[in-house]
């Protein structure tokens, strides 16, 4: 498995793929000239020229590829802060772009980087596996996603389980406390549990093994009708702290606010781990991670602090309503375009509740959808058209948004992009 | 005034989408009109309760549906219920399930609940939508709109009735959508069904009270009026388009 870090490289390969990254690469520039996120279209000409580009590309590079429902760009951002201090060259699709075309875009932009960091799409792990070979997988967790778009999440895990399977040189990085995650993670031959907690658990009630009903208390689970339990875990997110492996505890210092974020970061400390680099080197790679593709990014406007939190899922929300200071007004926003997922039922599995006491405003495409939600939780709010009523309506020196996908990308095309 | 017991069968199972809301919906229609209503959630490893008044169930992938359909055949607990008189409303995998069988995920046919005349089978492709449809007229219903997102077609024998007729969608794939039979209820309509029906979740509590009801006051129906107005225009501007 451990190849030596200069073996590969653009240099060996073949003439075809040669010119595929290469037309890939022009495209790029024409598209970013056109005013266009030029992150995929080398990717997409690239592998209509040459459709093994991926598995060239990557041969010869140590790969982690980061997946899960929620946390998959943060993650791959804080394992590749971790990693910076290598000193070394990193590729990684840090847009977002993760599926076959972005992949392949990221690797082909930085033909000499020996290691490479590559968010995953949930769906397009089995594939990217057997096109890789990488040498750690990370899997996060796994919940209800947008289901008109994402695939059912028990097949999934099943998915993932085959392909770890036909996987032995590769070693995963699992969370313990996701039951469905456990499951497909103990497919594979090597794993590094770690105990990154587990706030939306309304999908892993039953045991993915057998079906029967999982007894869960605390963070422990098992099942009482087959032998499927929670693995014992090598790294633990407690709280504040973090537990390594060697027993000591420290606390987690991030830019990132949440829970969620913590446990990020604790799973990002167990793949640096596996490359070598000692923890308190990880956690200064982490620090320096204070937004990631605009989320969590404090901008000001109109007199008001404005906090930009991006979630797209029920846990997501749940995660994010987490991270909100008390008392700050909050601005919720909702659509329902292609990249949302056209159907806004997710929004009944968040309990809104906790939202009570502190000024509301509603908006988004589909803003009355969230309102009736709001309602049957009598939580009060207002209405609004667009970011700058909401921010005087709000009159206050600070405000929370939260917002999910294309409603996100719309307020931060108003208050300009600041990476 | 009796107290309204709502039964949510196995939302460890069977709640992949939002099925809450229908829970949420019914509790608060029954509060505005005085009706004191309390909600028991019955995990897949509890015995279903035979005194509740209305039951039900969600959507779900396809292995917990086959589970889910197993243990409610060996409970017995909701047939009981339901030939006591109790309401039963399921969407999308529930509804599927209340049939004699339905199609599982490796194609075999799974035996259901048989509290619905009708069979299911899988179809390709996936029915992902908008859905909009006319309700049976006996049942007062103001027109369906929903989401649906099923890859079930379901054929109704005589004693089942259609519980509407398709404008928009695929529902049970000959032009009807849902079913009814005494008390029960079903509709391919997934998730939060009652969240922009009211008039669905109104019949439910008419049959679950046994009585007309009072109209909610008008201001309690604004937003979901809203709501609804917006959902129906928009697949009407995009059929016209
Ligand atoms: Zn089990």
């Amino acid at each position: 498995m451990d190849n030596s870090y200069r073996a590969g490289g653009p240099g060996r390969l073949p003439m075809r793929a040669k010119f595929a990254t290469t037309v890939g690469g022009a495209a790029a520039k024409v598209s970013r000239l056109a005013g266009r996120d030029g992150s995929v279209i080398s990717g997409i000409v690239g592998l209509r020229l040459e459709p093994e580009l991926l598995s060239m590309l990557a041969q010869g590079r140590h790969i982690v590829l980061v997946t899960g429902t929620n946390g998959k760009t943060t993650t791959t951002r804080l394992i590749t802060a971790a990693l910076k201090t290598l000193g070394q060259e990193i590729a990684s699709n840090s847009f977002g772009a993760n599926m076959d075309a972005g992949l392949t875009a990221a690797l082909s932009r930085q033909p000499d980087a020996q290691l490479a960091v590559l968010e995953t799409d949930e769906k397009y792990i089995p594939a990217t596996i057997r096109a890789t070979q990488p040498k750690v997988v990370v899997l996060l967790n796994l919940s209800r996603d947008q289901m008109d778009r994402a695939a059912e999440i028990w097949l999934l895990a099943r998915r993932w389980r085959e392909a770890l399977e036909n996987a032995p040189g590769t070693r995963v990085v699992a969370n313990a406390d996701d039951p469905l995650v456990a499951w497909a993670a103990s497919g594979a031959s090597e794993v590094t549990w770690v105990a990154a907690g587990q706030a939306w658990r309304e999908d892993s009630w039953c045991c993915p093994h057998c079906g029967s009903h999982l007894y869960r208390e605390g963070d422990d689970w098992n099942c009482h009708e087959c032998p499927n339990r929670r693995p014992p875990v090598s790294w633990v997110l407690a709280g504040e702290n973090m537990i390594d492996p060697s027993g000591q505890t420290r606390p987690i210092e991030l830019a990132l606010p949440g829970r969620a974020n913590r446990s990020n970061a604790v799973v990002a400390m167990a793949v640096a781990d596996a490359f070598g680099v000692k923890v308190p080197e990880a956690m200064r790679g982490l620090v320096t991670v204070t937004s990631v593709a605009g989320r969590y990014t404090q901008v000001t406007r109109n007199g008001t602090d404005l906090r930009l939190l991006l979630a797209k899922n029920p846990a997501g929300w749940l995660e994010a309503l987490d991270v909100m200071a008390p008392d700050v007004p909050v601005l919720l926003a909702v659509n329902a375009q292609g990249p949302d997922g056209r159907d806004t039922s997710w929004l009944w599995d968040v309990d809104y509740r906790r939202l009570r006491g502190r000024p509301v405003l509603v908006g988004g495409e589909r803003r009355m959808d969230l309102a009736v939600r709001l309602e049957a939780d009598d939580v009060p709010f207002r209405l609004v058209n667009d970011l700058d009523e909401a921010i005087s309506l709000a009159r206050s020196p600070h405000m929370e948004v939260l917002a999910n996908y294309t409603a996100f990308q719309q307020y931060r095309a108003v208050v300009g992009r600041t990476e | 005034m009796k107290t309204l017991r709502l039964v949510w069968i196995y939302p460890d199972l069977l709640s992949t989408y939002g099925d809450r809301g229908n829970v949420l919906i019914l509790e608060r229609r029954a509060r505005l009109r005085g009706i004191p209503v309390e909600t028991v959630e019955v995990k897949s490893d509890e015995k279903v309760p035979a005194d509740g008044s209305i039951y039900l169930m969600g959507g779900g992938e396809d292995l917990p549906q086959t589970l889910a359909a197993r243990r409610l055949l060996a409970d017995g607990g909701l047939h009981e219920a339901v030939r006591a008189g109790g309401v039963l409303f399921a969407v999308c995998a529930g509804y599927q399930m209340l049939g004699h069988d339905f199609g599982g995920s490796d194609g075999a046919t799974v035996q259901g609940l048989g509290l619905l005349d009708m069979r299911s089978a899988r179809a390709e492709p996936r029915s992902v939508g908008e859905i909009v449809a006319d309700v049976d007229p006996a049942l007062r219903v103001p027109r369906l709109t929903g989401f649906e997102n099923h890859q079930g077609q379901t054929q109704l024998g005589p004693r089942a009735r259609p519980l509407s007729r398709t404008l928009l969608g695929v529902g049970n794939g000959d032009g009807t959508e849902g079913a009814y039979q005494g008390k029960v209820l079903g509709t391919y309509l997934h998730g939060p069904a009652l969240v922009r029906n009211p008039g669905l979740a109104d019949l439910l509590l008419r049959w679950a009270t046994d009585s007309e009801l009072p109209a909610l006051p008008p201001e309690a129906e604004t937003l979901s009026g809203r709501l609804r107005d917006e959902r129906l225009a928009a697949v009407s501007t995009a059929a016209a388009q």
